[in-house]
């Protein structure tokens, strides 16, 4: 039956994902909000979240935990992307188109480095 | 908001504002009755009737800082246009339920739109919360409603610690929603 089987499957990732954790030291985990009330929904937020989703799946990311918030405040900046790595602070992006969320997870999800162009002014 | 699936998503995060732990998401597409409808059903804090009635109401919002809140009265406007309608069921305690109905082939309904990737996003975007989502085609009197449903309480039960946003289960779920959709939608075309 296809359900048993969608089981197993996750079983079996479970069970990798649990053996590869115990081999690396896990490093601090990244928090990604996306802004997901009515404006930040109309101005294309979920195209947002699928291609941080997509990039994770893709790039085979681990440690990284994706929320939906309500509303950030900052409406003429949506989608607002709100990224925290580790303790580091948190750094809030505006107008992440999903072509932006991709540069800010490879840039600074991956490589480390802050994306300036997106950041939304204080 | 093009999509019907977009306002599904709307009203789901407004079920999450709410303060649900369990929701529910359900969309028929019923050509033997002519109708599209969806329904949201959730378990949160509800409405005493005087929010329901301002609920509609397009300058109302729950919101303090900003006046206009038009994600539902814009729904109700468009489901209205098709010879369908909006209605609400809400007690303060007994969580709230929205329905939607449109005429399926009503040549102004915005389409369902991406269904998979508005419970893609619900469901690793709250991985706190019980999501059940199910989509049904009823192709015609006499042909039977072909259903997907999806429950994700026995995939975290199995994935434990392991999160939703794992790249493997990433992977996993988008298949079983592309999959699940694809199959009940082909039964849409004869």
């Amino acid at each position: 039956m296809p359900v048993v089987k969608s089981l197993d499957d996750l079983k079996r990732i479970r069970e990798e994902a649990l053996q590869k954790r115990q081999i690396k030291t896990s490093p601090g985990h990244t928090q990604i909000v996306v802004g997901m009330g009515t404006p930040g929904i109309a101005a294309g937020a979920r195209e947002t979240i699928k291609a941080i989703l997509d990039y994770i799946e893709n790039n085979k990311l681990e440690n990284i935990v994706v929320r939906q918030t309500g509303n950030i405040g900052r409406d003429s900046y949506e989608p607002i992307v709100q990224v925290i790595v580790g303790d580091a602070e948190t750094v809030t992006y505006g107008k992440v188109t999903p072509e932006a969320a991709s540069e800010i997870m490879e840039k600074h999800v991956k490589g480390g480095s802050v994306v300036r162009a997106y950041i939304i002014p204080a | 908001m093009r999509e019907i699936a977009l306002h599904i998503l709307d009203l789901a995060e407004n079920s999450v504002t709410a303060g649900a732990q369990a929701v529910k998401i359900s969309v028929c597409e019923d050509l033997a009755a002519d109708r599209l409808r969806a329904m949201i059903e959730d378990d949160g804090k509800g409405m005493d009737a005087q929010t329901l009635a301002r609920v509609t109401d397009p300058f109302y919002t729950s919101r303090t800082t900003r006046n206009v809140g038009l994600g539902i009265p814009l729904l109700k406007a468009a489901a209205e246009t098709c010879n369908g309608h909006l209605s609400i069921t809400s007690q303060p305690g007994h969580g709230t339920q929205i329905e939607v109905v449109f005429q399926h082939s009503h040549f102004d309904r915005m389409p369902l739109g991406n269904l998979e990737d508005t419970f893609l996003s619900l469901a690793t975007g709250h991985p706190d919360l019980h999501w059940i989502f199910q989509y049904s085609v009823r192709p015609s009197n006499e042909a039977e409603t072909n259903t997907f449903e999806f429950d994700d309480q026995p995939i975290k039960e199995t994935l434990r610690e392991v999160p939703l946003t794992h790249p493997d289960v990433l992977a996993f779920l988008r298949d079983t929603f592309f999959n699940g959709i694809t199959k009940v939608r082909s039964e849409l075309v004869p």
